[in-house]
């Protein structure tokens, strides 16, 4: 066959054991924190129908998801390409708790071509979410337990990007813009394309002061001192849109007690994955890297959409991109033994004993001598009398 | 040492401190040239020529920032990965890239000219498969979308004029400054689409990151292109 063959499609990568061990232990280390903060782990399906996987979220969202036919009942399949609405399906149809619920969850994702998060389209997503709360001490929680998952990764020189979906939303209300130049504006202003917005907005012929107000918001980043610009630039918008710059207020205080080294930018025009997001919106970035590292905000319509209305905020990442990105201290792990092919029950013994005190044991295999250095081999089990000793092994040598 | 000409314009309060480090994707020729007199404006000059270098990184007078020359359709991808912070490339090259990742905080108002449909005189533009041959098919594709008429886009790199001469197209959809090129082939301009200048672009992630140096030299040269 030819050698084409064994290639990968575009966007699907996988890990060799090096960098799949080093994944698994960053794996583990995340869940058994998320667990720690009483976050409960869901495992929710890899396929399952279209619609409840896209129930309450937007177009991009079916763009970026793989579709099949059911051939059992006929109905349309999706691959998830985002587990966060299959985490919201589960809080709002399948726990139906009365109190706040935790869930964080883990699992492979595909997308129908590589979006602005990474350029894999195969991302391991891994994420918390917080059912049940709204206001400001949730999605603090939920972003400190963000950071502290990208801490955990080993990424440094963290950047925290803030926003609000409900400022740029209840000014088009304001302003009374169609569903068509909400979104066309929404689309410059993600580009901050400030000639077009203005383009865009002398085309819509409001009252100079909602004119104004549309055109300020793609300006309105920068630190802290944003929102007291905001407060008088976007004097005159409605109590929501003052209120949401209060929320990012007093969100801004919540973070500086709980992650008070790492900078927070705010920035009112920023609406990511504001199809399903309703409130505060954030995003994780690193130095060097084009695109965040990690996002998340509030999107309290999804329950609703799945007939139970809960507020629910939360974040995800993708692992994969994590592990490269971090750097971790390694601690020097013990290399492996090698003992020799013999059924001798004290030889089993001490393999077993060995095994269980967490060394790694091969035993080598009859008329196939072990590479050292390809098995990371550095001792191997010898018999010396009555007990069998682990000896060093040379560089080089072989067995 | 600064070899270039020595920019003298700004007052000492205006010269620009760059705490973080900065790269400006440029491409040579018609941009470079018009962009340098913006730069200057935020007390950027290149230590080189740069059409007397075959350097493609540049030091500047400024410690912190570097500039690369590139492609014009490149800009948008470096800056979009990170690979540059900022760039300087044409409204037609945004278009056809998406602008994913990018803000275009700024119309520099340079290397202006127009998106046409261009054909021969009388071409019959009458809603039918229509084959048009052009470099910017994004563009070609929403402008006869928008107006829901469906055609059959012919992607080349260059010499679209000659298409409609040999057959290979109806129309074609192309650039145009003069007109002088279209002329010398027996083509007029048909429909005007939009105009075409300059933009900033910025990636996003530098743009929070870096943001006083970021947002303080895109309102130096702000203040520039109003000036011009």
């Amino acid at each position: 066959m030819r050698s084409k063959s064994w290639l990968l499609p575009d966007g699907i990568d996988e890990l060799l054991p090096d960098q799949a061990a080093e994944l698994e232990s960053l794996r583990r280390h995340l869940l058994d924190m998320y667990a720690s903060w009483g976050y409960r782990l869901v495992i929710p399906p890899f396929i399952e129908y279209l619609e409840s996987l896209l129930t309450g979220t937007g177009k991009d969202l079916e763009h970026q998801t793989f579709q099949l036919t059911d051939q059992l009942s006929g109905r349309q399949l999706g691959i998830r390409a985002d587990i966060t609405p299959q985490a919201a399906r589960i809080d709002a149809h399948q726990l139906q708790q009365q109190g706040p619920t935790r869930l964080c969850y883990i699992g492979s994702v595909l997308r129908t071509r590589p979006d602005g998060f990474s350029s894999s389209r195969s991302p391991l997503q891994i994420g918390a979410e917080l059912y049940g709360h709204a206001g400001v001490a949730s999605d603090a929680e939920v972003l400190c337990l963000m950071m502290e998952t990208l801490r955990m990764a080993g990424l440094e020189q963290l950047f925290l990007d803030l926003g609000h979906v409900g400022i740029f939303r209840n000014l088009a209300a304001q302003a009374g813009l169609q569903p068509e130049q909400e979104s066309e504006l929404f689309e410059a202003l993600q580009r901050k394309a400030q000639p077009e917005i203005a383009e865009l907005v002398s085309g819509y012929g409001l009252p100079l002061r909602q004119a104004q107000m549309l055109n300020a918001l793609a300006d309105l980043n920068g630190g802290p001192e944003v929102l007291e610009q905001a407060r008088e630039e976007l004097d005159g918008a409605s109590s929501e849109v003052m209120a949401a710059i209060d929320y990012l207020e007093e969100l801004g205080a919540e973070l500086a007690a709980c992650i008070p080294d790492v900078p927070v930018h705010y920035d009112l025009a920023e609406l990511r994955a504001y199809r399903y997001q309703t409130g505060v919106v954030f995003a994780a970035f690193v130095p060097g890297q084009g695109n965040e590292v990690a996002r998340g905000g509030r999107y309290d319509q999804i329950g609703e959409k799945f007939g139970r209305a809960r507020p629910a905020t939360g974040f995800s990442a993708d692992l994969k991109a994590l592990m490269m990105l971090g750097k971790r201290a390694r601690g020097e792990l013990p290399g492996a033994v090698l003992a020799p092919a013999s059924r001798d029950p004290d030889l089993q013994a001490r393999v077993r004993e060995l095994r269980a005190s967490g060394r790694v044991v091969v035993q080598e295999l009859p008329g196939k001598p072990a590479d050292y250095s390809e098995a990371g081999i550095t001792e191997r089990l010898e018999r010396a009398g009555q007990e069998w000793v682990l000896t060093p092994v040379q560089d080089g040598e072989s067995s | 040492m600064a070899l270039g000409p020595v920019f003298t314009g700004y007052r000492d309060d205006e010269v620009m401190k760059f705490s973080a480090p900065i790269t400006i994707a440029l491409s040579k020729g018609r941009i470079f040239k018009d962009t340098l007199p913006l730069l200057a404006r935020a007390g950027i000059e290149p230590a080189e020529d740069a059409d007397k270098t075959r350097k493609l990184i540049l030091d500047t007078n400024h410690e912190n920032v570097k500039l690369v020359l590139i492609r014009a359709t490149d800009v948008p991808t470096y800056v979009q990965w990170g690979a540059a912070d900022f760039g300087v490339t044409g409204k037609d090259i945004l278009q056809e890239h998406g602008g994913e990742g990018l803000y275009e905080p700024l119309d520099l108002g340079i290397a202006r000219c127009q998106m046409w449909v261009a054909g021969f005189p009388g071409a019959d533009l009458t809603p039918r498969r229509l084959r048009v041959a052009t470099k910017y098919v994004r563009a070609a594709r929403e402008f006869f979308g928008a107006r829901g008429q469906q055609v059959e886009i012919i992607k080349l790199y260059g010499s679209m004029e000659l298409a409609p001469i040999v057959g290979l197209a109806d129309i074609i959809v192309d650039l145009v400054e003069s007109g002088n090129t279209l002329k010398a082939n027996g083509l007029v301009p048909l429909e005007y689409m939009h105009d075409i200048s300059s933009r900033l672009v910025v990636n996003k992630a530098s743009w929070k990151m870096k943001h006083p140096d970021c947002s303080a030299l895109v309102e130096h040269m702000r203040e520039a292109v109003e000036a011009n």
